[in-house]
């Protein structure tokens, strides 16, 4: 077990070299260096003297290889530099704004297991029913509406019914866990609704698959009352892929948090990574998208490992 | 006495329109929304009843009413006109980033399938650390480096940013199936006979997952308008004055949430009719075409 989660690591440094590469020479193709951006306030009239100090100050004037080789060295002793554009170092602006996203995350995956469960469910077992039909349409307008606009219409709803207004400042949930939570389940439910889509349509599609198996058929002839072939039998081999498919999500949400963070005033990571744009703040940009990465396989891994507990004939050596 | 057994019946046979129709209501469905909205976004210079651009400060933030059906913004330009006309750039960029994302992801998948070996591992490979950036990501970052470069009123690097990431999902599912034609006997025939690797990727390989590739296109042109609508809104994408349904979310129509509420509820209905016509039919399409594909 220890002995395959060591190889499974071993081999994704290849493929997390491959994306600091690519991140870190991509992001030096866009128009624009961060020394622009910060005098773009002052005019046009700053002496070309300032501008070069400020870059040579961060590491600008540097050839580009050099630059690449401080940033993988400073990896490799734990250290990922600083940003470009406060001068604090990365480790600390990720870190008060990981908190926030991470809630938001475990928040919406709640959220959409517990619409996408039953749903899926009950769409397998009255396949081809009006009960099927209707969750289906249900579940596939999930994935067309757009998780943002549902979240502007959600505080256009709060506001217009309630007089409430999303607050502006974040509660942590062990200060307060009720002002936490009424600030934070509604981005939640934003991009929760288009996650239990997601999770619905997998839970259906494997169900159906399920009940058709042998091990089914048998349990039906035995005797074994029906909601048991459901739960025991059924439900329980159909979990593998739905739990897939929602690790994948739940690592991914962080994109779907890119632009509902915007909407509700939401200082987490997706809004870190839109102002990073916009600031061209390279360092903070290449670390983002390295330790998206890194989290998108370990729950890759997790994932995989869940499988062995899950299934008994799915073992690691 | 034997009884005398009914004429054989030859099976009707449905043209296939008809029968994916009969089959496939919900994809219909879908279908006939795309026809409108195609149908609408074509016409938009004839239907609408504003010039989407023209601004009329005598008429800023107009509820829906007579003279104008779904309201008016904070410039006083008409919603109804700028719906109409966002269908347009929705439309062509959702359906030329499909095109191009899924061509390539196609042609890279064949390649990869059709060459093996070193090649392929090599590709996938490549195709994996594509995979490990989330879509919106990807897409931002391209749009950020790329950009504008605007033709025919269409920027085609935008189209290329939302492209991009579909490449590695279609290049997976096409290379699953261009491995089982591989191994097929007319590919080897067509070695023996000594056509050139593209002759044969492109005349024997390629016809033959054209049905996955079908589903693929259909399924991200849905994804792909939702893309262009999450980069224009957060001002990466199309821009002022173009209208596009991203964009018409942005700026003004958040700050007057109460005041306008029609200049953020239309646009996102457009939005959302859109992308779930495109997913309903791009589902029956897989339905009908390959029930076992996988997307």
């Amino acid at each position: 077990m220890f002995r395959y989660i060591g190889q499974r690591l071993l081999l994704t440094v290849p493929t997390l070299l491959g994306v600091a590469l690519l991140a870190f020479f991509m992001l030096r193709l866009m128009p624009g260096d961060v020394v622009e951006v910060m005098f773009m306030g002052q005019g046009s009239n700053v002496p070309a003297d300032i501008i070069q100090q400020e870059k040579a100050r961060l590491g600008l004037d540097q050839p580009i290889t050099v630059q690449f080789g401080r940033w993988m060295a400073g990896i490799l002793q734990g250290d990922f530099g600083v940003s470009m554009w406060t001068g604090r170092p990365i480790s600390y602006e990720i870190g008060i704004r990981l908190e926030l996203s991470i809630e938001v995350a475990i928040l919406s995956t709640m959220l959409a297991l517990l619409i996408a469960l039953p749903l899926g469910t009950l769409s397998a077992l009255f396949k081809d029913t009006w009960i099927d039909q209707t969750i289906r349409v249900v579940s596939i307008a999930g994935l067309a509406v757009p998780s943002f606009w549902l979240g502007m219409i959600i505080i256009l709803s709060l506001l217009s019914f309630f007089h409430w207004n999303p607050p502006l400042t974040f509660t942590p949930i062990y200060q307060d866990w009720k002002a936490n939570l009424s600030q934070l389940i509604w981005p939640a439910l934003a991009v929760g609704y288009r996650y239990s889509a997601v999770v619905t349509r997998m839970m259906r599609s494997t169900l159906i698959e399920v009940l058709q198996e042998d091990y089914v058929r048998t349990a039906r002839a035995k005797g074994v009352p029906e909601r048991l072939v459901v739960v025991r039998h059924a439900m329980k081999n159909a979990m593998l892929p739905v739990i897939t498919v929602t690790g994948l999500e739940f690592a991914f949400l962080v994109g779907g948090l890119v632009v509902t963070e915007q909407v509700f005033n939401l200082n987490g990571i997706g809004k870190l990574f839109v102002d990073s744009v916009a600031r061209a703040d390279n360092t903070m940009l290449q670390s983002l998208v390295l330790l998206v990465s890194v989290f998108y396989i370990l729950v890759n891994l997790a994932v995989d490992l869940l499988y062995g507990l899950l299934d008994p004939r799915i073992r690691y050596r | 006495m034997s009884a005398i057994s009914a004429p054989y019946k030859v099976p009707k046979r449905r043209h296939p329109a008809i029968a994916f129709v009969v089959h496939q209501p919900l994809g219909a469905f879908g279908l006939a929304v795309i026809a409108i909205m195609l149908a609408a976004a074509l016409a938009a210079n004839w239907i609408s009843p504003y010039d989407p651009l023209a601004v009329d400060y005598g008429a800023m933030l107009g509820p829906p009413s007579q003279a104008h059906w779904l309201g008016t913004d904070s410039y006083g330009r008409d919603v109804l006109s700028r719906v109409i006309h966002g269908a347009r750039t929705a439309l062509a960029v959702g359906f030329l980033s499909s095109l191009t994302g899924s061509t390539a992801g196609a042609l890279i998948g064949v390649a990869s399938a059709y060459f093996g070996g070193k090649t392929d591992l090599l590709v996938q490979r490549l195709m994996d650390v594509v995979l490990s950036f989330p879509i919106i990501v990807l897409a931002l970052a391209m749009a950020a480096i790329l950009g504008k470069s605007i033709h025919w009123g269409i920027d085609f690097n935008l189209v290329i940013a939302i492209a991009t990431p579909m490449v590695p999902n279609v290049a997976r599912v096409v290379r699953s199936s261009g491995l089982a034609i591989r191994e097929l006997p007319y590919i080897d025939a067509a070695r023996t006979a000594g056509f050139s690797h593209a002759r044969i990727i492109l005349r024997h390989i390629v016809p033959n997952v054209t049905a996955p590739f079908l589903i693929m296109l259909t399924a991200f042109v849905g994804q792909a308008i939702l893309l262009e609508a999450s980069l224009s809104f957060l001002g990466l994408g199309v821009t002022e004055p173009t209208p596009s349904w991203g964009l018409m979310l942005t700026g003004a129509a958040a700050d007057f949430y109460q005041q306008a509420p029609w200049m953020i509820v239309f646009p996102g209905i457009a939005i959302s009719l859109a992308v779930f016509a495109f997913n309903l039919f791009g589902d029956s399409l897989r339905d009908w075409l390959d029930p076992k594909l996988k997307v």
